[in-house]
């Protein structure tokens, strides 16, 4: 191609740039589309224990439903992927600190006398509910003399009238 | 208190018209950048007695107390996994708008419920078109059909618009995603009705419509449509 051709080929630039914006905005949409899935279903399986994060208004002014430019859908695409990594990061903390209870109710059933007195909220193991785990002496101050430490669990959420007299 | 009035005959001999939802328009640029968004709707006849801003009866209000069973903490959490809630999230998020701060119209009725202990009763009209919403998760509106010109749309705001056509009409800035008629905008998409649109307590006949989004069969907005008919029509 002769340097004299140029002007005619770059002619025809605008005609495809306008193509090509169409098909990257269709494909971004497309990409924060499969983010926000993804994002909402991780929400949805570790709540309460992952918050949702609004996303910082990117756009204030023009605030409200909008046919989105290409640098606006890109800015999105961008914050959503940031927010799934950070959700993603909130759920593995979640998992490990689950299996870690996990491994620790299993010591404490295991072990008693390891564990004297270490209680463990079942919220921690991923289950609903106010229950406790605790590691007690049998029989009171005798068990404690004695080295009877049994594992309990606690008998779930307080009552909404205070205790029973 | 006095008892309500009956509407006309005129009103009773429509209740046997035949349901025909219909797909409005969709502007160019719109259909363009966003395929699969629609509306669908369908103008149905009012056949209750009493005002459509008035308190429900009690049979309306029984069905609410049903659904506030049905939609309990484990229930509202699985509305971000159920694949028609997410399509209208996954939709917000395409139009600019953060559906954790705006959020989806079953999200926000959910979210009340979670709140309040239970859906509340806010009038005849107001409760019909949320139980359509919990029932399908589709959200519907209602138009006074009397002030509707032509088939509705989807188009983007031009500058100077208003959203409706009274003198006091809030302005809307240009680029706004509105469902209009004819005449303009009656609605913002999601959004508020124009109060000059907005069925009065003694209306006769309603255009209802469904926002469709990619994801979302067109079956669900028809049944949406057909519960808000079949609620009102119920004498």
């Amino acid at each position: 191609m002769g340097p004299t051709e140029q002007p005619t080929i770059d002619r025809h630039i605008p005609a495809s740039q306008e193509v090509d914006e169409a098909g990257a905005r269709r494909s971004l949409r497309t990409q924060i589309a499969k983010l926000e899935r993804e994002r909402s279903a991780l929400i949805a399986g570790a709540f309460p224990h992952v918050r949702p994060l609004a996303t910082p208004a990117f756009d204030v002014p023009a605030s409200g439903p909008r046919l989105l430019s290409l640098e606006a859908l890109e800015r999105l695409r961008d914050q959503l992927a940031g927010q799934l990594q950070d959700v993603s990061h909130q759920v593995d903390d979640r998992n490990e600190h689950e299996r870690r209870a996990r491994e620790l109710l299993e010591g404490m059933k295991l072990e008693p006398a390891r564990y004297k007195f270490v209680r463990l909220p079942v919220r921690d193991l991923g289950e609903g509910g106010c229950g406790v785990w605790e590691v007690r002496p049998r029989l009171g101050l005798i068990g404690m003399l004695a080295g009877w430490w049994q594992l309990k669990l606690s008998s779930g959420c307080p009552l909404a009238r205070g205790p029973r007299r | 208190m006095s008892a309500p009035e009956p509407r006309g005959g005129a009103a009773s001999s429509d209740l046997r018209e035949a349901f025909a939802p219909s797909r409005g328009w969709c502007s160019h640029d719109v259909e363009e950048e966003l395929p699969g968004l629609a509306v669908v709707s369908a103008e149905i006849p009012v056949g209750r007695s009493g005002s459509l801003t008035g308190t429900s009866p009690r049979d309306v209000k029984e069905r609410l107390r049903e659904l506030s069973n049905r939609y309990r903490g484990a229930a509202a959490v699985n509305v971000r996994r159920d694949a028609i809630p997410v399509a209208y999230r996954v939709f917000f998020r395409q139009i600019g708008l953060d559906p954790e701060v705006v959020r989806t119209p079953i999200e926000a009725a959910v979210l009340d419920r979670m709140l309040h202990g239970g859906f509340l009763s806010g009038g005849l009209l107001e409760d019909v078109l949320l139980i359509a919403l919990l029932d399908t998760a589709v959200p519907v509106w209602a138009l006074d059909a009397a002030s509707v010109e032509g088939p509705l749309g989807i188009r983007a705001s031009v500058e100077g618009e208003s959203l409706g056509r009274a003198a006091e009409a809030q302005p809307l800035p240009a680029g706004r995603l509105v469902v209009a008629d004819a005449g303009g905008a009656v609605a913002t998409l999601f959004g508020d009705v124009a109060a000059a649109h907005a069925p009065a307590g003694n209306a006769e006949r309603l255009l209802v419509f469904a926002l469709l989004v990619p994801g979302v069969p067109e079956l669900y907005a028809e049944e949406a449509l057909w519960g808000v008919r079949t609620a009102l029509a119920w004498r």
